[in-house]
């Protein structure tokens, strides 16, 4: 579903991905650990199309050249992006939001768009699904919610648009338990044959919840090592600096 | 050309002209002309006197010149002072008489005024360069003794009331604008409420001017009498044309003890092209004086269009505990540019006003709040919260606050917060990410940020409101 060949990627002049090459097939889940400042937020960028980076290689999702595309059309085709910073909108309420984003694409596939009534039912279901107060979905977009309440807004906004491909940037980072749990939910309720997985962490405690297929160290701008699960623990018990 | 024509169309969908049959006054400005057009209206003889005494007036004044907008001298003797169909120079009897081509166009602006397709809830009074051409729900509103008619009626039927009210809030030597207003003024609205009532229903005018070279001189006078409450709504479109057209406008309101006036406003005047070619100078004095105790005016604008828009909504405060509101959204695109704001003018005890105004500037445009709170040195315990918020699309238009301040009397409080943001690259990225395409993502950010005012106007108006906003900014991000 997504591959991509001898990534590069700088910015001001800044090398940060240095020929960086993955393979993620439908349904699978990837998770990718790495120190700060090593490079994934700037790979979930540029799957998703930000502007600003000069890049090379290649990266095609689903026989698309996917750096071709402008960023609502990767959003069309189908790939999430739950930021590490989810963004705060003054005056849009959130299910409006919501609504607006899901009909977008709805309607940029050709399917037939949800009116109020539908709209609000899948709401409800989905919401209660992730135990998400749905009084936050009355408030402004992510003004004043409190950090986990964003992330869970995430993957609420993820459950209901059912991408091929989620990324996952750093979504478990400053999460309660509960919260983990929830956040944990959301993906595998998603998981099925065909949606994968892109999880960006700093904590194997996330991957207890999420057993993903592979799990990829990214150092330095390239992955470095790919393995499954133990690798996780293996890093967690060693730390980046006396890994390889 | 037709071709070229229509592209054009797709920017400003209200751009078209109407082919029509016209009688005019001779073009320039001068006694003659003021006679014929109080003659063609068939007006008493003090009306004709008023409008020579702002004409004497007018002689001895120079046009203001401390606006942000800078703009060509105008000729003021190279202007049609009136100009109205030919078919609807006579009385009509029903609408059914009306002008197909006049029916038609506003149909094709969206106000349709045949009985049977009217707007619900909603009557219209349709101004056509400088006459009124229709007002639809005359009867139900009589029934509850509301006054609902053209200003040109009002004068002829109304006379007690006009001579009372008429520049009783905007002086005849006001300035320069005011004063030729009061001098050539065509047509506008005039309402009266009567004693306890509230009307029954959203009155509306709907200004559009049509012949070219011609200047719109409205003139509306709204009357609230005691206790009662009235929700009013204008807007304007204009065609698409390479000259500037002057629309100078005098609106008046009066509400007097326990009243309520709420005026809103959708300017969506022909802003000019691309290059800044073009378009309306919309040079407005608008004013309300809540003259009663508890009396209440509040003022709704949404200018979207006009080359030049200046002007400054404002509320005499004289009546105790009465309160003035403005709420306004001046968005302002390529080379289109504002000035504009209020006065609250603090003259009763525990007078109240509060104003709220959001500036969005894109292209090459130049966008200027501008506002006074004054407070008399009586007006006890007097209130007034102001928040001016500006946004910025790009960078090469401009945003400009300019607060003026006069307080005169120790127990006042004036509360003052102004912000000044650009569009975040990254709230846009992110509304992308979720598959809003750009003007998408604008329209809904810049929705979001208009909210306190959007949210004030009345319900069947929201709508479009939040849609021409988007339209106005369409190609703002390249
Ligand atoms: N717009 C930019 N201009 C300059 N440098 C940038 C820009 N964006 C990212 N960088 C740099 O690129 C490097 C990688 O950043 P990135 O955000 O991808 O790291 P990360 O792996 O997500 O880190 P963290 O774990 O802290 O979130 C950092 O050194 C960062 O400072
Ligand atoms: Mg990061």
């Amino acid at each position: 579903m997504l591959e991509i060949k001898n990534l590069k990627a700088s910015i001001e002049n800044k090398e940060i991905l240095k020929g960086l090459n993955l393979n993620i097939k439908a349904g699978e889940v990837h998770a990718i650990m790495g120190p700060n400042a090593s490079g994934k937020s700037t790979l979930s960028n540029i799957l998703s199309g930000k502007k600003g980076y000069e890049i090379s290689g290649e990266v095609r999702f689903e026989n698309n050249n996917l750096l071709k595309l402008g960023i609502e059309e990767r959003a069309h085709k189908g790939i999430f992006l739950a930021f590490q910073y989810p963004l705060e909108i003054p005056g849009v309420n959130t299910n409006n939001f919501l609504k607006t984003s899901l009909n977008a694409i709805k309607k940029a596939r050709g399917e037939k768009e949800l009116d109020a009534i539908e709209f609000l039912k899948l709401v409800k279901k989905k919401s209660s699904d992730l135990k998400i107060e749905e009084k936050i979905l009355n408030r402004h977009l992510n003004v004043g919610f409190s950090g986990g309440e964003k992330k869970k807004n995430e993957i609420l906004q993820m459950s209901i648009l059912n991408p091929k491909l989620s990324i996952l940037d750093e979504t478990d980072s400053g999460l309660d338990i509960d919260a983990l749990r929830i956040v944990s939910e959301g993906v595998n309720t998603l998981r099925g044959s065909k949606n994968s997985f892109l999880i960006i962490t700093h904590y194997q405690r996330l991957l207890n919840y999420i057993k993903p297929d592979y799990v990829h160290v990214l150092k330095n701008g390239k992955i470095i090592k790919t393995g499954n699960f133990e690798l996780a623990l293996e890093l967690e018990n060693k730390g980046y600096e006396n890994f390889l | 050309m037709i071709d070229k024509e229509l592209e054009k169309l797709k920017d400003y969908k209200y751009g078209f002209t109407t082919e029509i049959e016209n009688i005019k006054a001779p073009k320039g400005l001068n006694k003659e002309v003021i006679k014929f057009i109080s003659n063609i209206k068939k007006e008493p003889e003090w009306m004709l006197q008023w409008r020579l005494k702002a004409f004497e007036r007018l002689k001895h004044l120079k046009e203001p010149d401390w606006q942000k907008p800078k703009f060509s001298k105008i000729n003021y003797q190279d202007i049609y002072y009136y100009s109205a169909p030919k078919s609807a120079s006579e009385k009509l009897k029903s609408l059914d008489e009306l002008d197909p081509k006049l029916l038609e166009t506003y149909n094709k602006l969206g106000i349709p005024l045949q009985e049977q397709k009217r707007l619900n809830g909603i009557a219209v009074d349709a101004i056509f360069d400088s006459v009124s051409v229709a007002t639809t729900f005359k009867d139900k509103l009589t029934e509850k003794g509301v006054i609902f008619c053209s200003m040109s009626e009002a004068i002829k039927k109304h006379p007690e009331l006009v001579k009372k009210y008429l520049g009783s809030v905007i002086p005849v030597n006001d300035h320069y604008f005011a004063t030729l207003n009061s001098a050539v003024f065509t047509d506008g609205s005039f309402v009266y409420i009567p004693e306890n009532i509230r009307c029954p229903m959203e009155l509306s005018t709907y200004f559009r001017i049509n012949a070219s070279e011609t200047g719109q001189f409205e003139r509306t006078l709204i009357i609230a009498d005691k206790g009662s409450y009235v929700s009013y709504l204008e807007g304007c479109t204009a065609p698409m044309r390479d000259e500037n057209q002057l629309h100078a406008a005098n609106v008046e309101l009066i509400a007097l003890d326990n009243a309520e006036i709420k005026y809103s406003t959708v300017q969506n005047w022909y802003p000019g092209d691309k290059n800044g070619k073009g378009g309306i100078y919309n040079f407005v004095t608008k004013r309300g004086l809540c003259k009663g105790k508890n009396s209440k005016i509040s003022w709704t604008q949404v200018e979207t269009g006009s080359a030049i828009t200046w002007k400054y909504p404002s509320c005499i405060l004289q009546g105790d505990n009465s309160i003035g509101e403005f709420y306004s959204i001046a968005i302002t695109n390529n080379y289109q540019k504002a000035d504009t704001g209020t006065k609250m003018i603090h003259i009763g005890k525990n007078t109240k006003s509060k104003i709220i105004s959001k500036g969005i500037s894109a292209g090459y445009a130049d966008n200027t709040y501008r506002g006074l709170v004054n407070i008399f040195p009586k007006a006890k315990n007097a209130r007034n919260f102001t928040q001016c918020d500006s946004l910025l699309i790009g960078n090469k238009c401009g945003a400009h606050t300019v607060p003026y301040i006069k307080n005169r009397n120790s127990e006042s409080k004036i509360e003052h917060e102004a912000t000044t943001s650009k569009i975040n690259e990254d709230q846009l990225y992110y509304c992308q990410q979720r598959g809003l395409n750009t003007e998408d993502a604008i329209s809904l950010i810049v929705n979001g940020f208009c909210k306190e005012v959007l949210q004030q106007l009345p319900m069947e108006f929201a709508v479009e409101a939040q849609k021409l906003v988007g339209i106005s900014l369409e190609g703002s991000v390249g």
